[in-house]
């Protein structure tokens, strides 16, 4: 039986196809600014991907920023509900679930059936999301991909005073001009977001396996800052980004069977 | 005076407000703060007056939601020890 | 960081002093100097009156934007610093201000020196800064009674505002007057997040909205956005707003608009306003000193 989950996120549209439990295609497109054309777009090359037809699907759940946006939705589910799903099928032991997307902070707390407990969202402020890395990367004039590679090389922590991402600009600017080298201004951004990622969710009461998701999760000199600021390790599955469409999956795949 | 520090970003609105016609310049706060946020100082919006005033510090007016995160836990029943330790009851949070 | 080398958002820079005042009939011979982020004035009162003052754009030294604003306050005055009796800095390099007797905070001063502007009937005064914004409510005597302010988030302050005149190309002069050339006041920018508005505003231009249209739109959320900072401290008539944005009708009458109130008008340069308190705090305080010997 097949089943689908959409995640419309601010910056990317995925899309995972699920046979019975087990992940039979993915499809991803920006999100731009036609929700519809990125939708069928994201859509069509996951069904690519999985040889099937639209016709077979029996069950599509859609989540994220834009999951109203999806006319050929059946079910919805909220983003901390797709993500705690999604995150718990590949790690069972996840109790904290950290998701850092492009636009939004969110953390929350499960139980090992994926049911929600608790959760904090630090929405739609740059600072405070992957959005941050993108605007750094610019200024310091290097590809947002090499970001984490980069950071990984320094060893010393600069700190950063501004925290606003358009503030944080004009010092990244400044760092530059005062000779600090790229490796140190790349680890202070990632030390910079990821003490607000941690502050954000010390709210919870942090309880192990910690697992990080979205798309910033696949930065790993983000992933290094987080871990010595939270002083644990974390969990990071494979493709972290693709996470809250699978959890929409899991949802679509469950209703499926309650018909 | 209300003295607001704090801010409003594009996640919401943050604000500390210390009323400091309440205060009596005990220092309780100052000392109740874990994250020693809190100082006394002699009142800095009014040059002319002597009186001592408790002020959140500058460098952490920009990020008193994360600072004062761990004082407001989500999931167990809160009370800043900032604010329980004001007995005039001078300190409010906006969040 | 296309701001850097682009123009848009300079300010003239000038200086300015009273020709019908002689210092030498003055008792009292204070000064303010105001370096913000931004931009830094020097003020210079005889026995609490305006004689001089200049306004330039802050350089990366404090110091020396404080000596440099100064400087140029005093030319052609006749006058020089040994004879000005009391120094106040204020602003963000308040503390970096080498010949100043006192740092005294901006609020303090911006309160003061509005009701000196204003006369003694302003309650609320709004001073939107370059990368700031604060809302400060004051006595008839000009003592602050209730303020808040905002440097964090570029959104509200003029830093957002050149943002946005910088991806639509226009000159920051002329955004006020260029947001009005809309037929219709359209729907504000919904992100109050100056990068995400950035993203939702190149959206717009692509769906073909006319750079006005969008700049009207950003002005609108701008406004909107003071406004709920504003409610925080609540606004009591008479109303005035200071500071860089005050030039920018775009924003002000937008703000009046959603408030229904009209803003005090005034004839000098709101840009001093912090300066111009530290003169006159400067002036008591040397009067306090003198008193106690
Ligand atoms: S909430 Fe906590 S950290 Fe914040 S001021 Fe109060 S005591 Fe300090
Ligand atoms: S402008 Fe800066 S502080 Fe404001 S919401 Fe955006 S990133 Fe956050």
């Amino acid at each position: 039986m097949y089943v689908a989950g959409i995640d419309m996120g601010a910056k990317f549209v995925k899309v995972v196809i699920l046979d019975d439990g087990e992940i039979k295609g993915k499809g991803m497109a920006p999100t731009g600014f036609d929700l519809d054309e990125a939708a069928n777009s994201a859509f069509n090359s996951a069904l690519e991907n999985a040889g099937i037809q639209k016709d077979d699907l029996k069950h599509i759940t859609s989540t994220g920023a834009g999951k109203k946006e999806v006319d050929f939705r059946n079910t919805e589910v909220t983003e901390v509900g797709a993500a705690a799903k999604g995150a718990i099928s590949l790690f069972p032991g996840s109790r904290t679930i950290i998701e850092v997307g492009a636009e939004e902070g969110r953390a929350l707390r499960s139980d090992e059936n994926g049911r929600v407990l608790d959760f904090v969202i630090n929405e739609k402020c740059a600072a405070g999301a992957g959005a941050f890395t993108e605007a750094m990367a610019r200024a310091l004039e290097i590809p947002v991909t090499e970001m984490g590679a980069l950071s990984l090389k320094s060893a010393k922590e600069t700190p950063m005073n501004a925290q606003c991402a358009v503030f944080a600009e004009s010092e990244v600017v400044s760092l530059v001009h005062s000779k600090t080298s790229k490796e140190d201004i790349a680890r202070a951004i990632h030390d910079a977001i990821a003490s607000r990622i941690s502050s954000m969710v010390r709210r919870l009461s942090i309880e192990k396996d910690v697992t990080l998701i979205g798309g910033l999760a696949k930065n790993i000199g983000f992933v290094e800052s987080l871990k010595r600021d939270l002083n644990m390790d974390i969990n990071v599955p494979d493709d972290p980004d693709f996470v809250g469409a699978l959890g929409a999956a899991l949802v679509a795949r469950k209703k499926a069977k309650e018909g | 005076m209300q003295a607001n520090y704090g801010y409003r970003d594009g996640s919401g609105e943050y604000y500390i407000t210390i009323d400091t016609d309440k205060c009596d310049s005990c220092g309780k706060c100052v000392e109740a703060c874990p994250s020693k946020i809190l100082v006394m100082v002699s009142d800095p919006f009014d040059p002319m007056s002597d009186a001592d005033i408790p002020i959140v510090i500058e460098a952490e007016r920009k990020k008193i939601k994360y600072t004062c995160g761990p004082c407001k836990p989500v999931d167990k029943e809160r009370e800043e020890p900032c604010i329980k330790a004001c007995e005039p009851r001078a300190i409010t949070h906006s969040w | 960081m296309a701001t850097e080398d682009s123009e848009y958002w300079r300010w003239k820079e000038y200086n300015w002093k009273d020709p019908e005042m002689d210092w030498k009939d003055a008792e009292f011979i204070t000064a303010g100097v105001d370096v913000g982020s931004v931009s830094s004035q020097a003020v210079i009162t005889l026995d609490s009156k305006l004689f001089a003052y200049s306004n330039m754009r802050t350089g990366s030294n404090s110091p020396d934007s404080a000596r440099n604003a100064m400087n140029w306050a005093l030319e052609d005055t006749g006058l020089d610093l040994e004879k000005i009796q009391y120094v106040v800095g204020t602003g963000y390099g308040r503390v970096n201000v080498p010949f100043a007797d006192r740092a005294i905070t901006e609020i303090a001063c911006h309160g003061r020196g509005a009701n000196y502007m204003y006369g003694p009937t302003v309650r609320t005064v709004l001073d939107m800064g370059g990368q700031d914004c604060k809302a400060i409510r004051t006595d008839e005597k000009g003592k602050v009674t209730a303020f808040l302010m905002n440097d964090k988030c570029a959104a509200g302050t003029g830093r957002g505002m050149e943002v946005f005149a910088d991806l639509l190309g226009i000159h920051i002069e002329k955004v006020g007057e260029e947001s009005f050339k809309v037929e219709k006041e359209p729907p504000a920018v919904s992100s109050t997040c100056v990068v995400f508005a950035k993203s939702e505003a190149t959206g717009l231009l692509r769906a073909g909205w006319p750079k006005n249209k969008v700049l009207a739109a950003y002005c609108s959320a701008m406004a909107h956005r003071v406004v709920t900072l504003l409610e925080r401290l609540g606004v009591e008539k008479e109303f005035a707003i200071t500071g860089g944005i005050a030039k920018n009708s775009g924003v002000v009458k937008r703000i009046e608009k959603e408030l229904g109130l009209t803003a005090l008008d005034v004839n000098l340069d709101t840009q001093i306003a912090g300066a111009l308190g530290g003169a006159l705090f400067a002036e008591a305080l040397a009067k306090k000193a003198q008193k106690q010997g």
